[in-house]
C-alpha cells in the first residue's frame, strides 16, 4: 500500500472520521468492449491502491484443440486469436511452419502477405482508436473509425471471401491470388481511409478533454516495460524502438521504406499518437508493395505441402491420392522445435512449435503480446484514479482472444 | 550474433549446460535446473549479452520420455538484438523449478500460466495461482494425459439436447406407433 | 407476463398488440460481448448496418435497465455463473439472442473449457449461426425476434423449465 495513504488511514480515527478502503469489482462483463476481464480494485476514494486483473474468461483451449488438428486445420483457430487482425495471425503461423519445414514462400506471396497484413494492422488500429475514443465519450470518432474498418473489410472480403475470420494463409503460400482489379479497388478505398484518419486526428488530438484524460495517465518507464515483456506500440511509446519488421525483416518488409514511430513519455497519449502514425505508415507500405508487386508463382511448388490443383485431383489418381493424404494425414513436418516471431498489431506475436514428425502439432504455443500487458497493467494503474483505468485499458488494446486463447 | 552469445554462455557455465543446438537459425541451450537462476542473472547482467527481455515462458509435456517436462524460456536483447532459448528438463514427480521473477518481471504471469496448464511449481514465485482457469478447476489441462473433452462445469448445466430428443419421440414417433396400432 | 387485468377479451387483445408493438420497437440491449463476434456486433451497431433504425440502438450496461440480452461470443465454464447471474438480474419481460455459433452450440471449441451452447444455462429466443454472422444475418434475427415479441400472448408465465436454474453462490 502507498505509504502516505497508509499513514492517513492510521491517523483517521483521531480526526473522528471513519475511513476505509473499498474493494470494487470491475467486470467480467463490462461496457468497454474489449472482451471479458475482471479487475479487483482496492480504492481509496477515487485512487487505485491495488489492482488485481483476472483473465481467463475467454479461455477456449486453443493449444489443446490444435494438438488434435492437422497443421492446416490450425488456421481457423489462429484467426480467432487477435480477432481484430486475423490475417496477421494467419501469416505468423504460416511463417512458423514454413521455418520448420525449411522452405521460403515465393516473392509474390511475400508481397501479398505484406499488403494484406498491413491492411489487417490498419483495421486493428482503427478498432483500437475508435473504441478508445468511444469509451472516453467521443461517439463520432468511433462511428468514423468503424466506417473505415468496414471499407477495409469490404476489400478483404473481395480478396478472401470473408470479412473477419478469413483463414487465408496456407503453409507454403496463400489460398488464392489477388483479384485482377485489386489495385483499382485500393485506389478507390485509400482516400476514404485518409479521410477518416484526418477526422480522427481533428476530433481527438487537439481536443482539450481528450488530451487531459490521456496525457500523463497510464505511464510506464522504458526499462520497466522491457522487463515486463511489453512489445509493439506500447513499448515504442516509451521510447524503445523495437519493431520486428525492422530488426529481423520477413515477407517484403526489407524491400519497402517506412518509419517506425517512437514516443517519449510512455503515457496513453503517446500510445494513441504512435498508433495513428503507424496507420499512415501502413498505407504507405501498401502503396509501395502494389507498385512493386512481382509476377511469378504464388505458392511453393511442392506436392508434400501444397494441395494439387482441382483439375488434377478430379482427373488423375496421383492428384487424388496427394489430396487425400494431405487432408487426412496432414503435412508431415519433420521433428524438432522452432520459435518464429512477427510484428502483429500489438507487438511480438511468437509461435513456438514442437513437432514429433507427424501431421499434427505436438505443441503449438502462441506468445500473445497482450498477455504481458495484462501482467504489467497493475503498475500502470496503481496510484492513478479510477477513471484513468479506461484510457489505459483502451490504449494497450487488450484483445480477449489473444490473452486467453 | 546469437551464436556468440551461446558460445560465451557455454564457456561461462560448462557444468550446467547439458546440450546446445543451433538448428533452423535458433540458438538453444539445454540447462540443468540447478543452474537456472545463476545463468539467467548472468545473461541479463553481462553487458555484452544484455538479455533484458524474457519474451516467453512455456512448457512441453514429453509424456513418453524421462524427464517428462521441459520448461522453455525465450530470451531477447532489445539493445543487442540477439535471441536465445533455454530449455530446462524437469521430472514428473513434483515438478518444480526456480522462478525467475526476480530477474525479469514478465516471468510473473508467464510462470503462473505454466503452473495452471502443466502443474510445474516455481520456487520463489511471489503469487503462484491459476491465471487462465478458475480456482476450483482440478487438474492441469495441457498435460498430455488430460483428455481434451473432459468437462468440469462450474454450475449445473441443463440437459437440453436430451429433452429435445425425448420431445420428438413423444410428439411424433410414439403417436405414429399408437395410430398404427389403432388401425383395423 | 402473468397479468390478469380483468377487462373484456377484445380490449385485452388490442392492448396486447399495442404493448407488444411498443416493446419490440424499443428494445434496450445488454451486450454481453466476449469474443470475435463482438467485432461484428460493433459493425451492426454502427453507421453502415445501422441497428438504431430498428429501435434497438441504446445499449444499457446495467442488466437492471435492459430487456434484451445479446450473448455475443464464446461462453466458457469460468464465465457461465456470471452469465446466469446477469440473466437473472434482468427483469421480465426479457429475451435472449445467442449471437454466433460459439454461443449457440459451442462452435468448433469442443473441449474442456467451453460451454457447448448457452441454452444449457439460460433460455434462448433466437439463435444466430455464423462465425461470425454477417451483419445482415444479425438484423434478420432481430426482425425475427420482433415478430416473436409481437406474437406473444399475455397469460400464463413461461414454463418452469424455462426459468434459469438456481445459482449457487458465485465464488468471489
Amino acid at each position: 500500500m502507498n505509504r502516505a495513504i497508509a499513514d492517513a488511514l492510521a491517523a483517521a480515527p483521531e480526526r473522528g472520521v471513519q475511513e476505509d478502503v473499498m474493494v470494487l469489482n470491475m467486470g467480467p462483463s463490462h461496457p468497454a468492449m474489449h472482451g471479458t476481464v475482471r479487475m479487483v480494485l482496492t480504492l481509496d476514494g477515487e485512487t487505485v491502491i491495488k489492482c488485481d486483473p483476472e483473465i481467463g474468461y475467454l479461455h477456449r483451449g486453443f493449444e489443446k484443440q490444435c494438438e488434435n488438428a492437422t497443421w492446416s486445420q490450425v488456421f481457423p483457430y489462429t484467426d480467432r486469436l487477435n480477432y481484430c487482425s486475423p490475417l496477421l495471425n494467419n501469416f505468423g503461423y504460416a511463417l512458423a511452419v514454413e521455418k520448420m519445414l525449411g522452405i521460403k514462400a515465393t516473392d509474390r506471396c511475400n508481397y501479398i502477405r505484406t499488403i494484406l497484413g498491413e491492411m489487417a494492422r490498419l483495421a486493428d488500429h482503427f478498432t483500437s482508436l475508435g473504441a478508445g475514443a468511444l469509451e472516453l465519450g467521443a461517439m463520432s470518432a468511433f462511428l468514423y473509425a468503424v466506417e473505415a474498418r468496414d471499407h477495409i473489410w469490404d476489400l478483404v472480403e473481395e480478396v478472401t471471401g470473408a470479412r473477419l475470420t478469413v483463414s487465408f494463409a496456407r503453409i507454403g503460400g496463400l489460398k488464392e491470388d489477388l483479384p485482377a482489379n485489386f489495385a483499382e479497388r485500393w485506389e478507390a478505398t485509400e482516400p476514404r481511409l485518409w479521410d477518416v484518419i484526418k477526422k480522427l486526428d481533428q476530433l481527438s488530438t487537439k481536443n482539450r478533454i481528450f488530451m487531459d484524460r490521456m496525457m500523463n495517465t497510464g505511464v510506464i518507464g522504458a526499462d520497466e516495460a522491457v522487463s515486463l515483456g511489453f512489445t509493439g506500440p506500447v513499448l515504442r511509446s516509451t521510447g524503445v524502438a523495437y519493431d520486428i519488421r525492422k530488426d529481423s525483416p520477413y515477407f517484403a518488409y526489407d524491400r519497402v521504406d517506412f518509419e517506425v514511430p517512437v514516443g517519449t513519455n510512455g503515457d496513453n497519449f503517446d500510445r494513441y499518437l504512435v498508433r495513428l502514425e503507424e496507420m499512415k505508415q501502413s498505407i504507405s507500405i501498401i502503396r509501395q508493395c502494389l507498385k512493386g508487386l512481382p509476377g511469378g508463382p504464388l505458392n511453393v511448388d511442392d506436392p508434400h505441402i501444397m494441395l494439387p490443383p482441382k483439375e488434377s485431383v478430379y482427373n488423375s489418381i496421383e492428384g487424388m491420392i496427394n489430396h487425400f493424404k494431405l487432408i487426412f494425414e496432414g503435412i508431415q513436418v519433420p521433428a524438432g522445435e522452432v520459435y518464429s516471431y512477427t510484428e502483429a498489431a500489438n507487438g511480438e506475436l511468437g509461435f513456438y512449435i514442437v513437432s514429433n514428425g507427424t501431421g499434427k502439432p505436438y505443441k503449438l504455443r502462441v506468445r500473445p503480446p497482450c498477455f504481458y500487458f495484462m501482467g504489467g497493467i497493475d503498475r500502470m494503474i496503481e496510484g492513478g484514479m479510477l477513471s484513468d483505468i479506461i484510457p489505459t485499458f483502451d490504449t494497450i488494446n487488450m484483445i480477449g482472444g489473444e490473452v486467453d486463447r | 550474433m546469437s551464436r556468440a552469445a551461446l558460445d560465451s554462455l557455454v564457456a561461462a557455465f560448462p557444468q550446467h549446460i547439458l546440450e546446445t543446438t543451433d538448428r533452423l537459425g535458433d540458438e538453444v541451450a539445454i540447462v540443468a535446473p540447478a543452474g537456472l537462476l545463476e545463468i539467467t542473472t548472468w545473461l541479463r547482467d553481462t553487458p555484452a549479452l544484455a538479455f533484458n527481455m524474457l519474451s516467453d515462458v512455456t512448457a512441453v509435456d514429453y509424456l513418453a520420455r524421462n524427464p517428462r517436462f521441459e520448461v522453455v524460456y525465450q530470451l531477447y536483447s532489445v539493445s543487442k538484438k540477439h535471441r536465445l532459448r533455454l530449455r530446462v528438463p524437469v521430472g514428473a514427480e513434483n515438478p518444480s523449478v526456480a522462478s525467475v521473477t526476480g530477474v525479469w518481471l514478465s516471468a510473473n504471469w508467464a510462470e503462473r500460466e505454466v503452473w495452471d496448464m502443466y502443474g510445474i511449481r516455481f520456487e520463489g514465485h511471489p503469487d503462484l495461482r491459476r491465471v487462465l482457469m478458475y480456482e476450483e478447476f482440478e487438474g492441469h489441462p495441457l498435460r498430455k494425459d488430460y483428455p481434451m473433452q473432459q468437462s468440469q462445469p462450474r454450475m449445473d448445466l441443463r440437459r437440453k439436447e436430451r429433452d429435445a430428443v425425448e420431445e420428438y419421440k413423444t410428439l411424433y414417433v410414439d403417436k405414429l406407433a399408437q395410430a398404427r396400432k389403432a388401425e383395423p | 407476463m402473468g397479468v390478469d387485468i380483468g377487462v373484456p377479451g377484445v380490449v385485452a387483445s388490442r392492448l396486447e398488440t399495442a404493448v407488444n408493438w411498443a416493446r419490440k420497437f424499443s428494445l434496450f440491449q445488454y451486450p454481453f460481448v466476449t469474443a470475435c463476434c463482438g467485432m461484428e456486433y460493433m459493425a451492426v451497431a454502427c453507421a453502415r448496418y445501422d441497428v438504431s433504425r430498428f429501435g434497438a440502438e441504446i445499449p444499457r450496461f446495467s442488466p437492471r435497465q435492459a430487456d434484451l440480452l445479446w450473448v455475443v461470443g464464446t461462453v466458457n465454464h469460468k464465465l457461465a455463473p456470471h452469465l446466469a447471474r446477469i440473466h437473472a438480474q434482468i427483469s421480465d419481460p426479457k429475451w435472449v439472442i445467442s449471437f454466433g455459433v460459439c454461443a449457440s452450440t459451442g462452435g468448433f471449441y469442443d473441449n474442456y473449457a467451453t460451454v457447448q451452447g448457452i441454452d444449457k444455462i439460460i433460455p434462448v429466443d433466437v439463435y444466430i449461426p455464423g462465425c461470425p454472422p454477417r451483419p445482415e444475418q444479425v438484423l434478420d434475427a432481430l426482425m425475427m425476434l420482433q415478430d416473436k415479441i409481437q406474437r406473444e400472448k399475455w397469460g400464463a408465465p413461461r414454463a418452469a423449465s424455462d426459468v434459469a436454474p438456481a445459482i449457487a453462490a458465485v465464488p468471489a
